[in-house]
C-alpha cells in the first residue's frame, strides 16, 4: 500500500451541515434557538432551554479564551502522524459554548487559563475546512 | 424500598490474565470466567436466571450464554452500556432485579481481547456514545480518549497545582500492588522517575499514565441476599449502589466544569443507602483508565475536597497500610484491563478476606466504581455480613 492514510472527515447531519457549510465558507457558524435565543453547540436537533426544534445559524464573533489543552504525542491515526506534536486547546467562546482546534503560531507554554485567543478557518490539506486557534495580541 | 443489602455478590471468576488469549475468543474467555464465578458462588450453570452484559460492544449476547450453559429459564437479560461505567452499572441492575424478584442469580461477564483485537482509537469510534465527538472532534486531531481527558488533568493542574509526580503515585502504588497480585500482566517494579521518564501521550499524560489493552474476562453472580446466606463463601451484600451521568455526557469540551465526572452525582446517593461516610471505607477498588481519573474520583467520592486530590495521593496514601488502600489488584494500570469487572471481583475478593498478599487487614466495608465514556459514573458499596 503506497495510499497516504486520510485525516478522519467529518459526515455531516441534518443538523450539522450547516456548520460544515459555514466553515467551507470562512466562517464559523454556531445554532441559534429560534425561539429563545439560546445558543448552542455541537449542533443538535432540540434546544434543551426550551424544547423548540426551530433553528437558526448565527456566525461566531472569533473571540475565544483558553479553558485548557492537551499535546497530541501518540500516533492515534496515522494520517496525523506526521502533524506530532500538536496542541489541541479547548476554547471558551463569549457565545457561551466551546470548541476544540489547533493552535497554530505558538506552543503550550504560551498558554494560560483564561488567556484571550482569536479563531480562525484553514483547510486540512485533504479539502476539510476547520477552525484553528491562535493566541490574541501576541 | 431501597435497594440496601438486598442483594450479594455470591460469585467471582476471572481468567488468567498474564498472557494473550492465544487465540481464544471472547465468547470462549467470557465463558471460562462465568464457568468459574458459577462454581464460585456454589450453583450449577442451569440457577442463572438473569444475565446483564455490562458492555454494548464486547460482541456476545445473553443467548451466546443460554446456549453455552444450558440456561433453561432466563428471565432478564439486558445490557448496561457504559463504557468502563458499566461493570458496575450491571451490579445495580441486577441488585435491581432481584431485589424486585425478577430474578435469584444473576451473571456479568466481561470479556474482550483488546491486546490481540482492535485498538482503543479505531474502537471507540464505532461506538454511538463517541458519535457526537466522533463528528466534531476527531476531524481537528482528538481522537482517543487519552485526548478527550487529557484536558481535564491539564485544567486540573493549572487550577489547583496539581503534579504528574502526584499522578505517578498513582502508578507506582498500583504497580506495587499488581505484583503481589500473582494474576497480573505487568510484574516489573515502578518508579516515579520511571513514570517521569516515560513518553507522553497526551500531555500531561504520559504512558504510565494510561492503563493496559487486555485479553481476558472476568465475570461476578449477584444473588438475592436471602438465598445468598447458603452461599459457600462469606457473603458480600451490595448496601449502596449509584449511576450518575455528568452534564455534557457526549462531549467534555462543552462540560460547564471540567473536573467533575458523573460520579459526583452517583457518589451522595451511593453513601446515603449504604448510610455510610468515605471515612468509613476501609479498602476502595477505583476505575483507573488513566491516573488522572483516580484523582479526580477519590474528589468526586468526597475522600478530600476538590483540588485536593494531589496532596491526597502523596506518600503512598493509597498502598496498603496507607489512608485509603486503592486497587489493591493493580487495577487497568497494571493487572488487565477487564474494564472493572476485575474491580467488583477484587473488592468481592477483599472483603471474604481472600486477597492473600494485598489483603487489607479486616476489610469489611468497601467500594468500586466505574468510570465509562465520556464521564459516566458509578458506584457500589459492599459490605462483610
Ligand atoms: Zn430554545
Amino acid at each position: 500500500m503506497t495510499e497516504m492514510p486520510r485525516k478522519p472527515l467529518p459526515e455531516p447531519s441534518g443538523e450539522s451541515r450547516p456548520y460544515w457549510e459555514g466553515l467551507a465558507a470562512g466562517r464559523l457558524m454556531l445554532q441559534r434557538c429560534a425561539a429563545c435565543g439560546r445558543i448552542r453547540h455541537y449542533p443538535r436537533p432540540l434546544c434543551d432551554a426550551c424544547h423548540s426544534f426551530e433553528t437558526g445559524w448565527v456566525a461566531a464573533s472569533g473571540e475565544a479564551s483558553v479553558q485548557s489543552w492537551t499535546v497530541a504525542h501518540h500516533p492515534y491515526h496515522p494520517a496525523f502522524r506526521g502533524e506530532l506534536p500538536y496542541t489541541l486547546v479547548t476554547a471558551d467562546l463569549p457565545e457561551g459554548v466551546r470548541l476544540v482546534a489547533q493552535l497554530r503560531d505558538a506552543g503550550p507554554e504560551a498558554l494560560r487559563l483564561g488567556a484571550p485567543l482569536r479563531i480562525g478557518i484553514e483547510e486540512n490539506g485533504e479539502g476539510q475546512a476547520l477552525p484553528v486557534l491562535r493566541l490574541a495580541g501576541g | 424500598m431501597s435497594l440496601s443489602g438486598q442483594a450479594a455478590v455470591t460469585g467471582i471468576g476471572e481468567t488468567d490474565y498474564r498472557r494473550d488469549a492465544g487465540g481464544r475468543s471472547v465468547l470462549r474467555l467470557q465463558l471460562e470466567a462465568s464457568l468459574a464465578a458459577i462454581a464460585d458462588a456454589g450453583l450449577a450453570p442451569r440457577e442463572i436466571d438473569g444475565i446483564v452484559l455490562p458492555m454494548g460492544t464486547g460482541g456476545t449476547v445473553a443467548e451466546d450464554f443460554v446456549t453455552n450453559l444450558g440456561i433453561p429459564d432466563l428471565r432478564l437479560s439486558t445490557t448496561t452500556p457504559l463504557g468502563g461505567a458499566g461493570a458496575v452499572a450491571a451490579v445495580q441492575c441486577a441488585v435491581a432485579a432481584v431485589a424486585a424478584g425478577l430474578c435469584r442469580h444473576v451473571l456479568l461477564p466481561l470479556g474482550r481481547t483488546g491486546r490481540t483485537g482492535s485498538r482503543i482509537g479505531a474502537r471507540i469510534h464505532q461506538m454511538p456514545q463517541f458519535r457526537t465527538v466522533g463528528e466534531f472532534e476527531a476531524p481537528v486531531g482528538a481522537l482517543a480518549p487519552a485526548q478527550y481527558y487529557a484536558p481535564m488533568a491539564r485544567r486540573h493542574m493549572e487550577l489547583y497545582g496539581t503534579t504528574s509526580r502526584q499522578l505517578a503515585e498513582i502508578a507506582v502504588t498500583t504497580r506495587r500492588h499488581a505484583i503481589l497480585n500473582g494474576n497480573a500482566s505487568m510484574t516489573g517494579p515502578m518508579t516515579i522517575e520511571d513514570h517521569q521518564a516515560s513518553r507522553l501521550i497526551a500531555d500531561p499524560l504520559r504512558l504510565l499514565d494510561c492503563s493496559l489493552e487486555s485479553d481476558g474476562a472476568a465475570a461476578v453472580v449477584v444473588s438475592a441476599a436471602e438465598i445468598a446466606r447458603d452461599a459457600p463463601r462469606p457473603r458480600v451484600l451490595v448496601t449502596g449502589v449509584a449511576e450518575g451521568h455528568p452534564d455534557s455526557p457526549s462531549a467534555i469540551t462543552q462540560r460547564p466544569d471540567l473536573t467533575r465526572l458523573g460520579l459526583a452525582k452517583a457518589a451522595p446517593r451511593a453513601f446515603a443507602m449504604a448510610g455510610v461516610t468515605p471515612a468509613d471505607i476501609q479498602v476502595a477498588e477505583i476505575y483507573d483508565c488513566f491516573t488522572y481519573i483516580v484523582l479526580c474520583q477519590i474528589e468526586d467520592l468526597g475522600f478530600c475536597a476538590k483540588g485536593e486530590g494531589g496532596a491526597f495521593v502523596e506518600g503512598g496514601a493509597l498502598g496498603l497500610g496507607g489512608r485509603l488502600p486503592v486497587n489493591t489488584h493493580g487495577g487497568l494500570l497494571s493487572q488487565s484491563h477487564m474494564a472493572g469487572m476485575n474491580h467488583v471481583v477484587e473488592l468481592v475478593r477483599q472483603l471474604r478476606g481472600e486477597a492473600g498478599a494485598a489483603q487489607v487487614e479486616g476489610a469489611s466495608l468497601g467500594l468500586v466504581t466505574g468510570y465509562g465514556d465520556l464521564g459516566d459514573g458509578t458506584v457500589a458499596i459492599m459490605a462483610r455480613g
